[in-house]
């Protein structure tokens, strides 16, 4: 919780913390080291990239594109796959089979393969990564609510708002969503991470967000040809991403763990 | 689905193929739409595409004038070696700790453990390429940064699995060369599916050492050793290698990662090159074989958990 909240400060107050403009560089002062390594200032406390730009304040506003695409992609993909798994799961039959053979269909494809094919056709760009990212994504959270579905809706209480003429888009909503919210809170907080390598991974690869508009996957790319010279354009990210990814891990545990005291025994 | 990402793909093949300011005229690009096949209806062009992949014809490259079928065996070797040495790899590493983890619960090997697989699973696999890329290659310059073999070895492709070549031409020098350039790769590759293996061991020993007929065989008297390599890991381990085979599909999407952060040669290194290059009859076979391998890897899977645990019946 203390790395995720500290990274969102970050992002969200990044114009106030970020010592200089994240895409304005200096050719005079491109490759310069971190402050405490022989060669370095206190101008550029994390060094400076191969443009001259301030390595501290594209790593800061950096984050800000994880956060974006993290939370969008995760709150799009719980939105669609809350809503399939739970017509899946209540209706049953015919509806079912379809859905579910459409989910077997996509889970053929490793996520990463899917994304980078999709990249292909749509371009560069966050518009096309949170569409690529999500054509897949919500496939996780459809089965563990349809499985959470198939065992609610047998409830007595379910029995009884049928008897009392409740609707089914009633029993869904009132009934049903509450029911499964907390399977769909476990899997977006465990999934948001997933994401935020794979947007790492595809900007790495060229295919993310653009420059000049800083991402910690372009940057670790942009270092790739400097490796042996400028260990800082590659480390620093880098770092980032793990941080962020072990507090989403680390948040979503927990959240499991306390929704599922079964799961944690388990664990332990 | 292949067919359809790469049929609602914004802009002409051809001209793509003819490329940005040439010079062709219409009549020729309609006379290679036609060859093409691109002038006939989308249901006649689905039903080709999918005839000709049970002829094993993926079409041609775009870019490098080539059968999609051939560039894409061409590549294969190298990738399916770096991927089932990344999972050996794991496999030695991830399995001896989770067994510790389990039997020496809440210990500093078992928080040691707990922390690498959260760190292992946290890790972007680029970055740590290049971090041991640093490390291994140019500080300590033990290991070499890529290709699949150093030149002047002599060592003829036979299968093009170099490991296998060189132990069939009984060429060690090249066998000690081929595994140099496999480690750092291997090891990268291999990262999620350590920390995901360590955990997966760890929690179904820890199931397996609570049950009834483990309590028995300690109070029958047996070995320490005995009990827990006997009779508790090998129940234990069924959960382990399902999971191990299920990644296999997992593992082929992070190739794509790795050799491109090594210059590997294999064919996520070749995807990449075509999705750069908009050769889409390239990126659609390479698709279609990642699908096809994952699907199969998951019925393998399924298949080893009903062995393994005869009380599963499909």
């Amino acid at each position: 919780m203390i790395l995720v909240t500290s990274f969102l400060i970050m992002a969200i107050f990044a114009p106030f913390i970020a010592p200089h403009d994240p895409n304005k560089g200096n050719l005079l002062e491109r490759l310069k080291p971190p402050c405490w390594t022989k060669g370095g200032s206190t101008k550029h406390l994390l060094g400076t990239d191969t443009l001259g730009r301030d390595m501290l304040s594209r790593t800061i506003f950096g984050s800000r594109i994880s956060f974006l695409i993290g939370f969008v992609v995760v709150a799009v993909t719980s939105s669609i796959g809350a809503v399939v798994g739970l017509v899946s799961g209540y209706f049953g039959g015919k509806i079912d089979a379809v859905i579910q053979r459409f989910v077997d269909m996509l889970l053929a494809f490793p996520q990463l393969i899917l994304a980078l094919a999709i990249m292909a056709v749509l371009g560069p760009g966050i518009k096309n990564i949170i569409l690529a990212l999500v054509y897949k994504g919500w496939v996780t959270s459809c089965r563990v609510v349809r499985g959470d579905v198939l065992v609610v809706r047998e409830e007595s209480y379910v029995e009884a708002a049928r008897a009392m003429g409740a609707s089914n888009w009633h029993i869904l909503i009132k009934s049903l969503l509450p029911n499964v919210m907390a399977s769909i809170i476990v899997v977006a907080s465990l999934s948001i991470g997933t994401v935020i390598l794979l947007e790492a991974s595809l900007s790495f690869l060229g295919l993310g967000v653009q420059p000049p508009t800083p991402t910690w996957g372009g940057m670790v790319a942009n270092g790739r040809d400097y490796i042996f010279r400028a260990w800082w354009i590659t480390t620093f990210p880098g770092i980032c991403i793990l941080l962020l990814v072990m507090g989403f891990n680390l948040m979503g545990q927990g959240l499991r763990d306390t929704f599922d005291p079964k799961l944690s025994r388990q664990g332990r | 689905m292949v067919f359809l990402i790469m049929y609602l793909t914004p802009g002409d093949p051809v001209e793509i193929m003819m490329g940005e300011g040439s010079v062709v005229s219409a009549e020729e690009i309609e006379r290679l739409r036609h060859e093409l096949g691109l002038d006939r209806p989308m249901v006649e062009q689905y039903l080709s595409f999918v005839g000709g992949i049970f002829r094993g014809n993926f079409g041609r490259s775009i870019i490098q004038r080539a059968s999609v079928m051939k560039l894409i065996g061409s590549r294969l070797p190298a990738t399916f070696e770096l991927t089932i040495l990344s999972i050996v790899i794991s496999v030695m590493i991830a399995i001896p700790i989770g067994v510790l983890s389990a039997v020496k619960k809440y210990s500093l090997l078992d928080n040691i453990g707990t922390v690498s697989a959260l760190v292992g699973v946290s890790m972007p696999t680029f970055w740590l390429g290049l971090l041991l890329i640093i490390v291994f290659s140019v500080k300590f310059k033990l290991l070499p940064v890529t290709g699949r073999i150093s030149y002047g070895h002599g060592l003829e492709p036979i299968t093009n699995f170099l490991l296998i070549d060189a132990v069939i031409t009984l060429n060690w020098a090249a066998l000690a060369d081929v595994i140099r350039h496999l480690l750092l790769p291997a090891i990268t590759l291999g990262c999620h599916m350590v920390a995901l293996t360590m955990r997966i061991t760890r929690s179904s020993m820890l199931e397996v050492l609570s049950q009834d007929y483990i309590r028995t065989a300690w109070s029958k008297g047996l070995g320490r050793k005995a009990v827990i390599l006997k009779h508790a890991l090998r129940n234990a381990l069924v959960p382990t290698v399902t999971v191990v085979t299920l990644n296999f599909g997992v593992l082929l999407g992070g190739n794509m990662i790795v050799e491109s952060v090594f210059g590997w040669p294999g064919l996520g290194r070749l995807v990449i090159n075509a999705i750069y290059t908009r050769d889409y009859p390239l990126v659609q076979g390479a698709v279609l074989v990642y699908a096809f391998t994952y699907v199969v890897m998951n019925f393998v899977a399924d298949l080893l958990y009903t062995v393994l645990n005869p009380k599963v019946r499909f």
